[in-house]
C-alpha cells in the first residue's frame, strides 16, 4: 500500500500540474487531431478519386491512430520524466523514499493517462467525420493498443536512460527517436515493401507485426495470430534490455553524482 | 546507536578527490556543522550521507541502516533541504506538500500540512504557486517540505542562504525550537559561520575533500586562539595552523559528537 501511495504521489504531481495548465493539456490533443484531420481527409480524396479503396482508407486511418499510440505512451513517460528534471526537482524526488520502480511505474501511469487525453479525441474524430471505427477491428484491438503502448513504455526508458547518461543535451530525444522508427514499424504499407536488407530491422519491432496484424483482419477479416504473438514476445525482450539499460544508467548517474545536476 | 555513522568515507571523480577518507559519528538528537570552503567536499558529503551519489570507498549508516544496501528504510526517517533544488515552480506549496506528503507516506497529511502552516507562517501563501514565492517564503515552503514526515535525521544544505537578516534569524530561531521539541538529529552545511555558531553543537572543518579539524565551537575557538569561527575558518583556509592542533585529519578517530 506504501508502495501505491507514494506512486500516486507522484501521479498528483502531474496532474496538479495539467490542472493548472490548460496549454499542456491542449498540447495532448493538439498532435493526435491534427494529424487525424490530415489523413482524414487525404483518405477521404483518395477514396474519392480512386474508388472502390475503402480498405486502404481504413487502413491508413487505423495506422495513424494506433502509431498515435505508441508515440503519446513513449512521450507520456519521457516528458513525465522530463518535467521533473526542468523543474530540477529531481534531487528531492532521488532522497524521498520513492524506489526507481515506482517511479517508473508512475510515469507509466501517467503515460496512459496523457495518451487517453491525446488518442480519444482523435478516435472520435475518425468515426465522426470519416466514419471510420477503430473499434470495429474487433476485441483484438485490444492488444494491438497494449502492445504499441508498451512498445512506447520500452522506448521512452531508453530515452531517459541516454538522459541520464548524457543530462539536457539528449532532451530531444524525447520527441523524436519514434518518428525515426516509423519507416521501420510499416505503419502505413507493408513489411514486404521495404528493401529485403531491412526487413529484419522491420521484423525485430513489435509495432511491425501490430500492424501487419492490423491490415491483414481489415483486408480479410482474419487475426494473425503469428504477428500478435511475435509483437509480444518482441515487447517482453525490448522491455527486459530496456529496464536493465535503466538500472545501469541509474546507477551510472548515482556514482557520477548526475542527479543532482542533470538538468543543468 | 548513532544517528549518522561514516567511516572512510572517500568520493573521488576521476584522478579528483572530493571526498578523502573522512570518519564521524553523530549521536542522536546533536546538531552538527559541515564548514569549508567552495569545493571543500560539503555537498558531495551530503549527497552521500543522502544516498544520491556511490561513494568511492566507505562505508554510511544513518539511523542503524546501511546506506549501501538499506538506503530506503532509513530515507523514510530522513529529509533533506538546500536552496539549491527546487520545489515544482508551478504547484502551489499546498500541493507540494501533498506530493511529499504521499512520498513520504505521512499519515493524516492535510493535518499535518495544517500544523506546519501555522509554525511556519505559511498560510497567506499556501495556495500561491512555489515559483511565485519571495526568497524568504521559498525558504519557508522548503523547510515544510522537509520536515512534512518529521524527520529523525534532518540535512540542510545552506538554509539561509540568500535571506535577508531577519527572515535568517527566523529560521534559525525555528530550526533551534524544532530540533529541541522533536529531538531530530540535523546536519547543517553553511558558510555561515554566525549560523553554525548558533546552531552547531559540534563543528567538522573541511578542507579539500578532508575534515581539517573538529570540535565544539568553544573547544575550535580556544584552539585557534579566536573569538568567532569566521577566523577560526580563515586560519584554515590559508593554513594559519595553530599550535597544539593535530594537523592532519588522520590523526583523528572517529569519534561522537559529545
Amino acid at each position: 500500500m506504501t508502495a501505491l501511495r507514494r506512486i500516486w504521489g507522484l501521479m498528483y504531481r502531474h496532474l496538479a500540474l495539467y490542472r493548472r495548465s490548460w496549454p499542456r493539456l491542449l498540447e495532448l490533443m493538439y498532435w493526435p487531431v491534427l494529424q487525424m484531420c490530415i489523413w482524414g481527409f487525404t483518405s477521404a480524396f483518395l477514396t474519392a478519386r480512386m474508388g472502390g479503396a475503402a480498405v486502404a482508407a481504413g487502413m491508413l486511418l487505423g495506422g495513424v491512430l494506433l502509431w498515435e499510440v505508441a508515440l503519446r505512451s513513449q512521450m507520456g513517460v519521457a516528458i513525465s520524466f522530463l518535467e521533473e528534471m526542468w523543474s530540477r526537482n529531481l534531487g528531492h524526488v532521488f532522497v524521498s523514499p520513492l524506489r526507481p520502480w515506482e517511479l517508473v511505474a508512475a510515469l507509466i501511469a501517467m503515460s496512459v493517462i496523457r495518451m487517453c487525453i491525446g488518442v480519444v479525441p482523435a478516435i472520435l474524430i475518425a468515426w465522426a467525420l470519416y466514419a471510420f471505427n477503430l473499434f470495429s477491428i474487433g476485441p483484438v484491438v485490444v492488444f494491438f493498443f497494449a502492445n504499441l503502448m508498451i512498445m512506447g513504455w520500452w522506448v521512452a526508458l531508453g530515452v531517459i536512460s541516454l538522459i541520464l547518461r548524457h543530462g539536457a543535451g539528449a532532451e530531444a530525444l524525447a520527441w523524436s527517436v519514434l518518428f525515426g522508427l516509423t519507416p521501420f514499424s510499416a505503419v502505413f504499407y507493408p513489411v514486404a515493401i521495404l528493401p529485403v536488407w531491412l526487413q529484419p530491422v522491420a521484423l525485430a519491432l513489435p509495432s511491425a507485426h501490430v500492424f501487419e496484424g492490423m491490415r491483414q483482419i481489415l483486408a480479410d477479416g482474419t487475426i494473425n495470430w503469428g504477428h500478435l504473438g511475435a509483437a509480444v514476445g518482441l515487447n517482453a525482450v525490448w522491455m527486459v534490455l530496456a529496464v536493465l539499460l535503466f538500472a545501469r544508467q541509474f546507477r551510472a548517474a548515482r556514482e557520477r553524482g548526475a542527479l543532482l545536476s542533470i538538468g543543468e | 546507536m548513532d544517528a549518522i555513522a561514516v567511516s572512510n568515507l572517500t568520493k573521488r571523480y576521476g584522478k579528483t578527490l572530493a571526498v578523502d577518507r573522512i570518519d564521524f559519528l553523530v549521536a542522536p538528537g546533536q546538531t552538527i556543522g559541515l564548514l569549508g570552503g567552495n569545493g571543500a567536499g560539503k555537498t558531495t558529503t551530503i549527497a552521500m550521507l543522502l544516498g544520491l551519489l556511490i561513494p568511492t570507498e566507505g562505508t554510511i549508516h544513518v539511523l542503524g541502516h546501511d546506506m549501501a544496501t538499506d538506503r530506503f528504510a532509513a530515507l523514510a526517517r530522513m529529509n533533506f533541504s538546500s536552496p539549491y533544488v527546487s520545489l515544482p515552480h508551478r504547484l502551489s506549496v499546498a500541493e507540494n506538500l501533498r506530493v511529499y506528503g504521499h512520498l513520504y507516506n505521512v499519515p493524516r497529511l492535510e493535518a499535518r500540512i495544517g500544523e506546519l502552516s501555522a509554525q511556519l507562517d505559511l498560510g497567506e501563501f499556501l495556495a500561491r504557486p512555489a515559483g511565485q514565492l519571495s526568497a524568504g517564503q521559498k525558504t519557508r515552503a522548503a523547510l515544510a517540505k522537509s520536515l512534512i514526515n518529521r524527520p529523525d535525521v534532518l540535512l540542510l544544505d545552506e538554509p539561509t542562504a540568500s535571506l535577508d537578516p531577519d527572515t535568517a534569524d527566523m529560521v534559525r530561531g525555528w530550526l533551534e525550537r524544532y530540533r529541541a521539541e522533536s529531538g531530530c538529529t540535523i546536519l547543517l552545511a553553511s558558510h555561515n559561520m554566525a549560523e553554525v555558531e548558533r546552531l552547531c553543537g559540534y563543528v567538522l572543518m573541511l578542507k579539500q575533500g578532508k575534515i581539517v579539524d573538529r570540535g565544539s565551537p568553544g573547544e575550535l575557538l580556544a584552539r585557534y586562539g579566536r573569538e568567532n569561527l569566521e577566523d577560526v575558518f580563515l586560519d584554515i583556509a590559508r593554513d594559519r595552523r595553530s599550535e597544539g592542533r593535530a594537523d592532519d585529519s588522520q590523526a583523528f578517530e572517529a569519534e561522537a559528537v559529545p
